[in-house]
Order: structure tokens, then sequence, then C-alpha cells
């Protein structure tokens, strides 16, 4: 058993080193393959992290009236905040309000001067609310009207709400994003699919060339598992050169894009690649393996067949 | 030994037939040359020693054994029980000659010490101790053949199964393979080979099966070539 492995193993090395040629075009391409794989998941988290951004933005508005009372205030707020579907809740005084504004506008002298005619802070209150999805944001609307439409005509709480203007968008959003998602997801399928059967059949061609060597293995009665497990170490082998070589090539283009993808999408995915190394790796170097692995127990069970 | 028992092949379309009704035996330590034409079905008898073709009728035995009942996972197995040489040589070609025998041999599960003894044993009979580095385009026609022979005996066969060993090669090489084969027969080993050359034939005064259109025509304890 333990003569077996070693000859197998020599023999996987053997003809990797002979069949340089065909060795390197299949390191090659299953290189791009991995590139395409890798590709993939880096467009798909700069994806993730834009869309939760943008997502971050997106909130509704709840506008006290001047004079509400502190504790019914707080009773909407603790309200809200229960609410299965919200995601946070953040609460701004009528003071931070009136500094907000202040800093807002203190180059508008007219705005300035509007303001100090008068006694008081005329700013409410007000929430801003987010939610898990922006999908959710109708029924917390709607539960925040209904709160409106509770309250007594001479004694309101709630000023606005400005779901409503922002409903659109909001709406747009949500469409864009679930289809950003899945149109995503299909072209990644594809492109991943695509490269597997590139894989496949580059290394079925390499074995290909081989045939006549496995025939001749048969005869002089060598079992398939001993024909087989050189071609099967050979993709390995494969595989685990790819994925470093695609590593090394990730790596300078990551040092390159980071601070563009910085800028442009608020997150860098340089430092994603380095904080995630391992499991990047990981993820390469095994999709390189079971790629060349499995392409060479298909190509090899052709001939062992009859 | 080996013993055809009724044997046809017929091929796919049901109605010309490789071989018809073939019936014979050869015992242990017998030398039989098989002749005839091209397409007379000397190759296909020889594939069905190998199990790499099947009657449509008959049977074959391996002593006491049906060789095409044999599952295919026991293949393998039954294979290292025959050593084959062909025409065209068949070997691999990214392993140095020493290499091409010593995979018979790793094959068979041999360990490492004994291929390591035997390996220049069998080169040693063939004459080739000095190309046991090269590869085999590095080598000539004969001493290709050569190699072939070596791989074939280095296990130490029950019988050696050629096909027509000596069709590629020039009349020199022809004599050595031939004189080769003849030792490894006195050694004790069956030999079944296939041949078109009278010269190898008459020189060898063996016995010797015709064969015509798929059919055993004449069989000869001590043959000569006559078609």
């Amino acid at each position: 058993m333990l003569t077996g492995i070693k000859r197998v193993a020599r023999a996987g090395f053997i003809g990797f080193w002979r069949n340089a040629y065909v060795s390197l075009a299949s390191v090659f391409v299953i290189c791009v393959a991995l590139f395409v794989i890798g590709s993939t998941m880096f467009i798909d988290q700069l994806l993730t992290v834009s869309l939760k951004n943008l997502q971050a933005k997106v909130d509704i508005n709840v506008y006290f009236v001047p004079n509400a009372q502190q504790t019914e205030i707080d009773a909407i707020r603790n309200a809200v905040a229960a609410l299965p579907d919200v995601s946070s809740v953040t609460y701004t005084s009528r003071e931070e309000a009136l500094a907000i504004y202040r800093d807002r506008n203190k180059n508008d002298e007219i705005a300035m001067q509007a303001l100090a005619e008068l006694d008081d802070n005329p700013l409410g209150a007000n929430l801003a609310i987010q939610a898990n999805q922006t999908s959710q944001y109708e029924s917390i609307a709607r539960y925040l009207e209904e709160k409106r439409d509770q309250a007594s005509a001479q004694n309101p709480v709630i000023d606005d709400v400005n779901y409503n203007q922002n409903r659109e968008a909001i709406d747009t959003l949500t469409k864009i994003i679930a289809t950003v998602e899945q149109a995503s997801l299909v072209v990644m399928l594809v492109l991943i699919l695509a490269a597997i059967m590139i894989t496949f059949n580059t290394i079925r061609l390499a074995i290909y060339t081989a045939r006549e060597e496995i025939s001749i293995m048969r005869l002089v009665g060598a079992s398939n598992m001993f024909i087989r497990g050189p071609f099967m170490l050979q993709g390995a082998m494969y595989g685990i050169i790819a994925g470093i070589i695609a590593l090394l090539i990730f790596y300078p283009a990551m040092v390159w894009l980071g601070p563009h993808t910085e800028s442009f999408f608020e997150f860098n995915l340089y430092n994603y690649f380095i904080s995630n190394f391992t499991y990047i790796f990981g993820i390469l170097l095994g999709s390189g393996i079971v790629l060349g692995l499995i392409s060479s127990i298909l190509a090899v069970a052709r001939y062992l067949r009859t | 030994m080996i013993y055809f028992d009724n044997v046809s092949k017929l091929y796919n379309d049901g109605r010309s037939a490789a071989l018809q009704e073939v019936t014979f035996q050869v015992d242990p330590k017998e030398f039989v040359s098989i002749v005839g034409h091209s397409g007379a079905g000397k190759t296909t008898l020889l594939k069905m020693i190998i199990a790499e073709d099947k009657p449509s009728h008959g049977q074959v035995f391996f002593e006491s054994l049906d060789i095409h009942q044999i599952p295919r996972g026991k293949l393998p197995r039954y294979r290292r029980k025959i050593g084959t040489v062909f025409q065209d040589f068949k070997l691999l070609p990214n392993k140095t000659a020493y290499e091409n025998i010593a995979f018979a041999m790793e094959a068979n599960g041999r360990t490492d010490e004994e291929i390591l003894e035997n390996v220049p044993q069998a080169l040693a009979l063939v004459d080739l101790d000095d190309k046991a580095w090269n590869f085999p385009n590095e080598l000539s026609g004969g001493e290709k053949q050569r190699v072939a022979i070596a791989r074939a005996i280095v296990n130490q066969p029950d019988i050696i199964v050629a096909d027509e060993p000596t069709g590629n090669l020039d009349p020199i090489a022809t004599y050595e393979v031939v004189q080769i084969l003849r030792k490894i027969n006195d050694l004790g080993t069956t030999v079944i080979m296939t041949t078109h050359n009278k010269g190898v034939i008459d020189e060898l005064g063996r016995r010797v099966i015709t064969m015509d259109e798929g059919r055993v025509v004449r069989d000869d304890a001590n043959g000569k070539y006559i078609l």
C-alpha cells in the first residue's frame, strides 16, 4: 500500500515535469478559472458592501410637533424601537435640531435673522428610523401614520412622517437592489460554469494525448487505481500551482485597486483581501485542487472504461 | 495451457467474420507461430488471449479459466500472467527503457528490491544494459522491440504473446529478436507469435498454425511457411 502510494506520487511528479508544456497549459487555464472565481468573490463583496452603504442612507424621519411632551415622544420612540423590522432609531432633540439647523445655515443671513426674530425654538424633535430591509419601510411608515391618526386633533404629537415624500426613491432603490443581486448571481454562476467547462476540456485534451499510454499500462496489467493515481496527483498539482499564481496576481491588483474602491465604494478591497487572506487562500487553492482533481478523474475514466 | 474451443468472432454487421470456428490448443513450453495473410484473423486471435477482444461464439481458456468470464476488476491481475510484445512496441514514451520495464513490475506490486535486481537482468538478457536510461525515441526499432521483450518477460509470465514482433524491423534486428524469443522459450516460457516472415518460420522449425479467412487451415508440428 505504502509502496503503491510512493510509486504513484513519483510517477505523478515525473509526469508533471516531463510533460511540462501540457502541465503549463493546464496550470494556465485553471489559473484563469480561479481568477474568475476570485474576481467574482471580490465583486460580490463590493456589491454587498455598497448596497449596505446605500441602504444605510435610506431612513424614515418622524417630526414631532415643537410642543410635544417628552413622555409622549419617548413612548413612540420606544414603541418604534421595539418593532422587529427596525434596525436602529436615532433621536434628535429640539435643541440638537436647532444646532444642526444653525450650523447648516450659518452662511444664510436671512435664515439666521428669521431665527433671531423668533422667541422660541421653532423646530420639533425628530426620529430617524432605519429598517433591516428597504422593503420594510412601508409597514413602518403605516404604523407611524396610524399613531399620528390615533392622537387627538387638539393635542397632536407627530407633525409629519416623511415616508411618502421618499417613497418613490425608496421603492426604486429596493427594486434596483433586488435586480442587481439577482443579475450578479446569474452572471457569476455563468462565468464560474464557463471557467469550469474550459478547465475540464483542457485537462481532457491533455489526457487525450496520454490515451495510448493508458492503454499500454492496461496491457502490462496495471490496475485502474495505479493508472489513475498519477493523473490525479498531476491534476491536484495543477490546482495548487494555479492557486498560488492566482494569489500572486491578485495581491498587486488589490494594492492598486484598494484606494480606488475606497473612494468609490467606501470600501477598501485591499484591507478586505489582507484581513480575509486565509479564507481567500483556502477558497482559491481548494477550488483549484477540486477542479484539477475532478477534471483528471473524469478524463481518465473515459479510457479505463472498456 | 491455452485452449480455443470453437471460437467465432463476427463483426458488428453480423455477417463478415474475423474468426470462424477456430479450435486449437497450445501446450506449456511450446513455441507456436501463427501465419496468414493480412486480415486472416491472427491479431484477433491474440487479442482474445489478452482479453482485449471477446468471441461472438465459443470459449477461450487459460488453463481451466474461461478468459471472457473474468470480471473487469480482475483483468489486470490476469494480464500480469501474460507478457505482450507488439509490432509497434507500445513503450511508454515518457519513460526510459529502465522505467518502462520497471513500470510493469511496479504495476505487478513487486518490491523495490526485486525491481532493482530484475530490471538489469532483463536488460542484460536482451543485451541493452548500456541503453537503460535512454528514452524510446532515442532507440532504434530493434532496440525498442528488445525493451518491449524485456518488459514482457520481467514478471516471469507463463506465456509470451507476440503480435508481428519483427514486422517493423530490418533483417538483423529481426534475427536478434527471434533469437531472444527462442532463448526465452528454451528457459521454459510458452510463446505464441504471429508473423508474416517466411525466413523467421523456416529458421525456427517449430509448430506453425496457418490461418486463412478466419479459419485454421493447417497445423504442422514442424512447420514451414506455406501459403
